[in-house]
């Protein structure tokens, strides 16, 4: 078995920790080469290099992969697949968009967001946002899998793998262009990667009422979630929807703020490892799958709390 | 232009899923089934496109078997002008590789000159259909679009990345997946929904695509993710505060 992984590169930087944990997956399979691809990725290919557990850095430097733009990088893929028996990436957005487009081009199926591998056909992948889990057996002589990272430890670092150059003899099609990013400035981490993730739902009561949930968030060094009652409510963007039309969440610490527990948001952050929740109704849904509730006026307690943490 | 949309019959998004005890999956039986919410996003982007004057037609396009026909009367109750049952068998499995193979032989058919789909199912979150048809296509694609500019033979589409949002242009023909934030779906009227009855609703069996959709995937397997049970309740804010530092370890 061989695998290719392919790093998680933004602008030129690998994100070390994305890439290491779909490369722990990776590795249960069988020797791994990284794919680093990107313009000006000499530093990230040395990060790349230094995790345990690879056999080589490829590294594919080339102006027309530089902003990872999904044509471009599928076809690149596309072409060293024919190597591998897996072709695997960290389920980012980035790689969400590109390894499908690789699939298409390879003709097998994607395995979409992987929380198990059981064996080098059979892997484990959640559906109705993680209301099920459910094992499938790949047919296909290359598997292009996508890695819910939330669900393995990263690989660690100590390796020292050589570092090879690949000639990148992709076309450079006028069919799609960068024209910006539009990252957010907020010190805030991002939602779908944070450690801690703070969320407020209808009980917040008001837009305004929402820099509370925010307070508790900067004070834990989180990234703010919203159910989608309060979304819809306008107390929130839709970008921080937490749930199984928003974004899915697994975080080392989940916090519930004023949110009931919907089924639909359950669905997007029972799997976070330790709930806790707020909520003046003592009989809310999202006290069943709390680790630790209080009940109580959110308006008193979330004060309190960021005081006294 | 003309702007194909798929729409797929899933389970409403209220329903709690029931797992079937014994592995085989999903209970569907008697379950209330709704139009994919990602699919009503890129479908209202499809009619407003129209009403702006930037597109002639929306078609809406299913691949399913015959109860997703009540979907396609949803959407062309919306304001899809009309709609391609593509038919599967009942219960026959179709993966997203095969569903973007015969939206890809629909969409070359219809000549379609953009084709708006959601950015995944919410039953098996694939999210991989709009991609892979791209590929089959060899269209340009973008996906997770929450802003979309339709512009002298070109798309200027937002996308939701990882820590923000990326704009890109792409050439159409093109294949866009949306996400949430692009807009929200309106509601069908009364007088849409009698209209719709009336409007074109062509059924083609699958086979008569001639293309491979056998699934690549078995199932061995459907289980209910191990369960979370409730924990305990802190009688005050300072032993919450005490129980996630020196229980759960967590600050």
């Amino acid at each position: 078995m061989t695998v290719l992984l392919i790093a998680e590169i933004n602008g030129a930087n690998l994100q070390a920790d994305a890439t290491a944990k779909a490369l722990a997956a990776a590795a249960t399979l069988g020797a791994v080469d990284i794919l680093v691809a990107g313009e000006g990725v000499g530093a990230a290919a040395s990060a790349a290099a230094s995790f345990a557990g690879v056999a080589r850095v490829l590294v594919a430097d080339h102006a027309v992969l530089g902003r990872q733009l999904a044509e471009p990088m599928a076809e690149l893929i596309a072409t060293l697949a024919a190597r591998y028996t897996h072709v695997i990436g960290p389920a980012t957005a980035g790689l969400k968009s590109i390894l499908p487009r690789v699939a298409g081009r390879l003709d097998v199926m994607i395995l979409s967001d992987v929380t198990a591998i059981l064996d080098a056909d059979t892997f484990e992948r959640p559906i109705y946002a993680g209301n099920a889990i459910q094992t499938v057996r790949s047919a296909d002589s290359i598997k292009v899998a996508t890695i819910r990272t939330a669900a393995f430890a990263p690989a660690p670092r100590g390796g020292g793998a050589p570092i090879e150059p690949i000639e990148v003899t992709v076309s450079t099609s006028a069919a799609s262009h960068w024209v910006e990013d539009r990252l957010s400035l907020a010190d805030r981490p991002e939602l779908s990667s944070a450690g801690i993730v703070v969320s407020g739902g209808r009980g917040v009561g008001s837009k305004e009422n929402f820099a509370l949930i925010e307070q508790l968030a900067d004070k834990l060094g989180a990234a703010v979630g919203a159910s989608r009652a309060a979304v819809d409510a306008g107390y929130a963007p839709n970008d921080r929807q937490v749930g199984q039309t928003g974004k899915v969440v697994a975080p080392a610490l989940y916090v519930a703020v004023g949110i009931s527990g919907a089924i639909q948001h359950l669905a997007g952050m029972k799997d976070s490892r330790l709930i806790v929740a707020i909520n003046k109704d003592e009989d809310a849904p999202i006290f069943q799958i709390a680790d630790y509730g209080l009940v109580g006026d959110l308006f008193q307690a979330v004060p309190e709390l960021v005081e006294r943490l | 232009m003309k702007i194909l949309v798929p729409v797929k019959r899933v389970v409403d998004y209220n329903v709690k899923i029931r797992v079937r005890p014994d592995g085989s999956g999903v209970e569907l039986a008697n379950v209330k089934m709704s139009m994919n919410p990602f699919d009503e996003i890129a479908l209202e982007e499809a009619i407003r496109l129209k009403e702006k004057g930037a597109a002639s037609e929306v078609v809406a396009l299913s691949i399913g078997a015959a109860p997703a026909q009540e979907t396609l009367r949803t959407a062309l109750a919306m304001g899809a002008d009309r709609a391609i049952l593509v038919e599967t068998a009942p219960g026959e499995d179709v993966e997203p590789l095969a569903v973007a193979k015969l939206i890809a032989a629909v969409a070359r058919e219809e000549a379609a000159g953009l084709v708006l789909c959601g950015k995944q199912a919410i039953d098996n979150d694939m999210n991989a259909t709009g991609q892979m048809l791209a590929a089959i296509l060899d269209w340009p694609q973008a996906t997770f679009a929450s802003e979309i500019r339709i512009e002298a033979g070109a798309a200027q589409v937002t996308r939701e990345v990882d820590g923000g949002l990326q704009v890109i242009g792409v050439a159409l023909p093109a294949v866009i997946s949306v996400d949430l934030r692009l807009n929200e779906p309106r509601y069908a009227s009364l007088p849409n929904i009698m209209k719709a009855k009336k409007k074109p609703l062509a059924i083609r069996p699958a086979g008569e695509f001639g293309l491979d959709i056998a699934p690549r995937l078995t199932v061995v397997k459907t289980v209910e993710p191990p369960a979370r049970k409730g924990g305990v309740k802190a009688g005050s804010v300072a032993e919450l505060v005490s129980k996630l530092k020196d229980e759960a370890g967590v600050l």
